[in-house]
């Protein structure tokens, strides 16, 4: 459980998607206007990481990995297709998305309202490849490990946002020099927040 | 003879196409595109040097095939069609770099395979490349390569003097003895957040020089 944790409050605040490795930065720069909307989309990569996450670690075991084809008989025991990587779990990726997207019409039209134009946009969001490419990396063990570690990166990558947004909004009093305003400021506060978030750095449970 | 007739290779449209996005429409300090992957690689100047040149290949090549294929593609797959040209493009990229550069490749490590979801590369497959011909196309995938590039070499021209004292690792301060004379390396340079504002201080000269860049 400890194990479990660990892992979840490791990939919330040390290994933090925006403040230690820039992932997503485009959406979150883009939609980090209004808080609103950044909770919605928020919501929507922590749905999204929590779904393809464990399906690209189960595709990883069972189809890509050396030997992972064991399955299907003798034959198959030296057959590596680690090199379809990239191509397999963006596919997953636009996939699932598209999936969610049906599923959550057909069941939730007022989650749908409120998630709907951000869903097709998060299939090119670095943040859900780059934490199935992340999984890979660090060799999660099981599929709880997997799917712990992709809901944790997607609250820290809300929590980012969500904190920004904030800011953003409070920002529209202050005075900033001409050339700074907007992206500029923006770009320097989220530094300054990955360095407040360092402050996290070391922690174990 | 038909070649001549057509314009030229270097017209000064296609110029302006390469130069354009080295500044007024750089994509990252303009066009906010590709920011993902452009800061984590910028400690030293090498890996930085080899992630613009894998962007510039495969923003290039593949506004290339998209704008040859642009009339083929149905409307409604194109997102997925375009994916698989810049997935096949990434993975012959990578695959190169784990052959001829082991350990530049382990340094970028993820950040390879997140060249395909990189903002630049869809946007301007969808502003320039499902409308134009290939040549200015490829010329347009080129410069933005390029623009993307620049910002990665400033950025980590001033991560690696200042946190590390090397420049493509080589000790410059070293040599000239600096650290004689009691100077330290700012190892602050080194960590995630810098990058965010040594990019935050590029835009706000490159802003404060071009007055119509300032947002309102």
């Amino acid at each position: 459980m400890e194990h479990y944790l660990n892992i979840f409050v490791k990939s919330i605040f040390i290994d933090n998607m925006i403040f230690a490795f820039f992932l997503g930065m485009c959406s979150y720069l883009a939609v980090s206007k209004t808080v609103k909307t950044s909770v919605g989309l928020g919501i929507a990569v922590i749905f999204v990481l929590l779904i393809t996450v464990p399906v690209n670690f189960l595709v990883e075991k069972y189809v890509l990995k050396k030997g992972a084809l064991i399955w299907l008989g003798e034959g198959f025991s030296d057959v590596d297709l680690s090199f379809l990587t990239f191509m397999v779990f963006i596919a997953v990726i636009a996939a699932m998305v598209q999936l969610v997207e049906m599923v959550v019409e057909k069941f939730s039209p007022a989650l749908y309202n409120s998630l709907g134009i951000f869903l097709p946009l998060i299939a090119v969001n670095c943040a859900i490849l780059g934490a199935a490419l992340f999984m890979q990396e660090r060799e999660y063990e099981n599929v709880l490990e997997a799917t712990v570690f992709g809901v944790g990166s997607g609250i820290g990558w809300m929590l980012a946002i969500v904190g920004i947004a904030a800011i953003r909004e409070k920002m529209r009093y202050s005075n900033v020099p001409a050339p700074l305003k907007g992206l500029g400021i923006t770009f320097i506060l989220t530094g300054l927040m990955a360095i407040a978030f360092m402050g996290f750095m070391g922690i174990t449970l | 003879m038909s070649d001549q007739e057509k314009e030229p290779i270097f017209s000064a449209k296609n110029w302006k196409l390469f130069t354009a996005p080295l500044d007024r429409n750089n994509p990252i300090t303009v066009q906010v595109l590709g920011i993902c992957s452009a800061l984590a690689v910028t400690v030293k100047l090498k890996p930085a040097l080899v992630m613009a040149l894998s962007v510039t290949i495969v923003v290039a090549i593949s506004n290339l095939v998209i704008a040859a294929l642009r009339n083929y593609i149905p409307d409604r797959v194109r997102i997925i069609v375009q994916l698989v040209v810049i997935a096949t493009l990434v993975i012959l990229v990578d695959q190169i770099l784990k052959a001829y550069a082991f350990d530049v490749s382990k340094q970028l490590s993820v950040f390879v395979g997140l060249i395909i979801t990189n903002c630049i590369i869809m946007g301007r497959l969808e502003a320039f490349a499902m409308a134009n011909k290939p040549w200015p196309s490829f010329v347009d995938g080129l410069g933005n390569g390029a623009g993307y590039g620049l910002i990665l070499i400033i950025v980590a021209f001033f991560r690696e003097l200042l946190g590390s004292g090397t420049i493509y690792g080589y000790p410059v301060l070293e040599k000239i003895g600096l650290y004689s004379t009691g100077y330290e390396n700012n190892g602050m340079m080194i960590l995630p957040p810098m990058a965010l504002i040594v990019v935050g201080l590029i835009i706000w000269f490159q802003r404060s020089r071009n007055k119509e860049l300032i947002e309102k």
